[in-house]
């Protein structure tokens, strides 16, 4: 089976999907001849042409705009936000007629198409590249949140994006885009959507991440072995339907949870993941839930590896719920 | 001053920018300065001629990522901006930004912004309350060709022709928003045309020429001082490096970059400078003071407190001031 890093699986999955399907189109600031920023679209210009993989002017509102248009009779556009931090002027798309189009039309009008966007930290980019706006997305109905962590899941979650009727938006983490390597099969297969990932058994904590933090969880975990707690550590891969049961399942075993994201602490999906604990297994808890999350500041250029939630953070945390 | 002594001020300026940026890309490349990096390199006299057109410290500049060259034209301090982009707390966003976020409220100069088009609504408002105020100031707003797509652009000029505000728009046309060439992504050849569906006035000229965008810059900002309302002035200039650091720019010719680089704006005012009289020692000399001031930047840079950990909370709310 071929080795490949996240960009070259997504890379992969975008390939797999065009060729097998027409209506699937590209499009994005220098998605094309220059294959992005990140090199995720490169080649995909060379072989399927500049009517189905098309730059477009700088215009984030434009391009979701238009996608949505494309998508409404069904072709199945995906286009690129260059970093998450970009999104926003185009976050009326998203919000107001992406999202709704399907209730809005009673059902005649389903818009499928997935938003790929690079995010996260951990490359030194500062305020407006490095943010992790998921909390402004999961908020959102009629739109799924996808967000891979290895080139497996990457390539198959992202073949199920495509496939998906209902919009996606796909995170795809900078900070792991080359460092997380691993097996990827050609051609076709899917990872389901709203299924998580257990990554780590244990008996004493439940750890939730993704994305880039998932690698921060499991060193912080091993950590915690060596000093006699083993964590349960879950990859939750789509944030949004999130898969409740896998969570439930496991805070019911250990009564202990720890939920680890880079985005801003208040108001953070975290939040979210700790009231749904709590509505469903309140009485299975046996410590409060602890949050390890970015700060409630502007991401800054230097300090990121204070800001971040990283092993260092995340195994105290891990520790002093365990003991609680 | 007369021509010359202007002439050889600009030159300094100029050059003190590119010294500086190509001092910044080495310390890049050394792993001290990290993330995004945008030289200026080839666009020097934009910034330089349009800092001499108006009344620094009074009037309002606001610049893109791209921004080390107009705060330093500006006057900005070249050891708070190298601090800066080594994320010290010497720096002039105390490192917590960057290069693509410097400020300096003593120069006028309201920020880089990192978002496209973002700023340029905000510029807009910055003018709106220098009319408000009854104050006479201008407000200079940057941007790139690429940034003219954008909503931000649209609603910004639509507002500043609605209330013919004192703001001059400055499109530095550099022919490539990142990668792709001005041609694959806008349906017109000249930016100013857009400025006739917000009633102003849109004018194009060339960026290498330091005195001509001096003048030009300067008409535009009595007009607007005055009273007359916003321009659209599109500068035709060109960057020498990449997008960023990170872009090895092939998606351009090699003999293209050749051949505007004939038009480097330090090498014609250079050629203006001796064809007028000035000799090479002067400039030596010029060259000489420029380098102990780069010198002098990237030694305090080096040796400054690294940025603080408190100082990423400070400034969230005010009472983070103690206000
Ligand atoms: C809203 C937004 N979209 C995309 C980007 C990424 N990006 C940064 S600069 C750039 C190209 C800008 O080109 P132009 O406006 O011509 O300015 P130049 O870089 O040439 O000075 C792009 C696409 C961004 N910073 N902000």
């Amino acid at each position: 089976m071929p080795q490949m890093n996240m960009v070259q699986a997504i890379n992969d999955a975008l390939r797999v999907a065009m060729r097998r399907d027409k209506r699937v189109v590209l499009l994005g600031e220098d998605v094309g001849k220059v294959g992005g920023v990140f090199r995720v679209t490169a080649g995909l210009f060379d072989e399927f042409g500049d009517a189905r993989v098309i730059d477009t002017p700088l215009s984030e509102g434009g391009i979701i705009g238009a996608a949505v248009g494309m998508a409404m009779y069904g072709l199945v556009p995906i286009p690129e936000i260059q970093f998450a931090d970009f999104i926003w002027p185009a976050y009326d798309q998203i919000v107001n007629e992406l999202a709704k189009y399907r209730y809005r039309s009673g059902g005649e009008y389903p818009v499928s198409m997935v938003i790929r966007t690079p995010v996260g930290g951990g490359i030194r980019g500062g305020h407006y590249h490095s943010q992790h706006p998921e909390a402004h997305f999961v908020c959102v109905p009629g739109l799924k949140v996808v967000i891979p962590s290895n080139a497996y899941d990457a390539k198959g979650l992202l073949l199920s994006a495509i496939a998906d009727p209902d919009p996606v938006l796909f995170f795809e983490p900078k900070r792991v885009y080359r460092a997380a390597k691993g097996e990827v099969p050609e051609g076709e297969y899917t990872v389901p959507l709203s299924s998580a990932a257990v990554v780590r058994a244990g008996d004493d904590v439940t750890v939730l991440a993704y994305g880039a933090m998932l690698y921060e969880a499991l060193d912080a975990s091993a950590k915690a072995q060596q000093q006699g707690v083993h964590c349960e550590v879950i990859d939750l891969r789509t944030l949004w339907p999130v898969d409740i049961d896998t969570i439930l399942r496991s805070v019911e075993k250990t009564g202990r949870l720890v939920i680890v994201h880079e985005a801003p602490r208040t108001g953070g999906y975290g939040a979210e993941l700790v009231s749904l604990v709590c509505e469903k297994a309140f009485y299975h808890l046996q410590a409060p839930p602890v949050r390890v999350t970015g700060f409630d500041t502007p991401f800054p250029y230097t300090l990121e590896t204070e800001y971040m939630p990283l092993s260092h953070r995340i195994l105290p945390a891990v520790l002093q719920v365990a003991r609680a | 001053m007369d021509q010359t002594g202007e002439l050889e001020k600009f030159y300094r300026s100029m050059l003190l920018i590119r010294r500086f940026e190509e001092e910044a890309a080495r310390a890049y490349a050394r792993g001290k300065i990290g993330g995004f990096l945008h030289l200026y390199i080839g666009q020097e006299a934009i910034a330089v001629g349009a800092a001499a057109a108006i009344r620094i410290g009074y009037d309002y500049v606001f610049q893109t990522y791209r921004d080390h060259g107009t705060a330093l034209a500006l006057g900005m301090d070249p050891k708070a901006g190298m601090a800066e982009l080594y994320g010290k707390d010497t720096g002039c966003a105390r490192g917590l930004g960057g290069s693509m976020h410097f400020f300096d409220v003593e120069h006028g100069f309201l920020g880089g912004w990192a978002v496209v088009g973002g700023h340029i609504p905000v510029a807009v408002g910055a003018a709106f309350k220098a009319r408000y105020a009854e104050e006479d100031r201008v407000t200079l707003c940057f941007f790139g060709e690429g940034a003219t797509n954008i909503g931000g652009f649209h609603e910004g000029l639509s507002l500043a022709g609605l209330w013919k505000l004192p703001v001059v728009f400055i499109c530095e046309n550099n022919e490539y928003a990142m990668g792709t060439p001005l041609k694959r992504t806008s349906p017109v050849t000249d930016i100013a045309v857009k400025a006739d569906g917000y009633g102003m006035p849109g004018e194009v000229l060339h960026g290498h020429d330091v005195q001509e965008v001096r003048s030009r810059v300067a008409a535009a900002v009595e007009r607007a001082r005055s009273g007359g309302g916003p321009s659209l002035l599109e500068i035709k200039t060109y960057r020498f490096r990449g997008h960023s650091m990170s872009d090895p720019g092939k998606y351009r010719t090699p003999e293209e970059l050749e051949e505007r680089k004939k038009r480097d704006p330090l090498l014609v005012t250079r050629q203006t400078l001796l064809s007028g009289g000035v000799d090479e020692a002067r400039l030596e000399r010029i060259a000489e003071e420029v380098e102990a001031v780069i010198a002098e930047a990237i030694t305090f840079a080096e040796e400054s407190e690294p940025a603080k950990e408190e100082s990423m909370h400070r400034f969230v709310y005010a009472a983070g001031e103690g206000g």
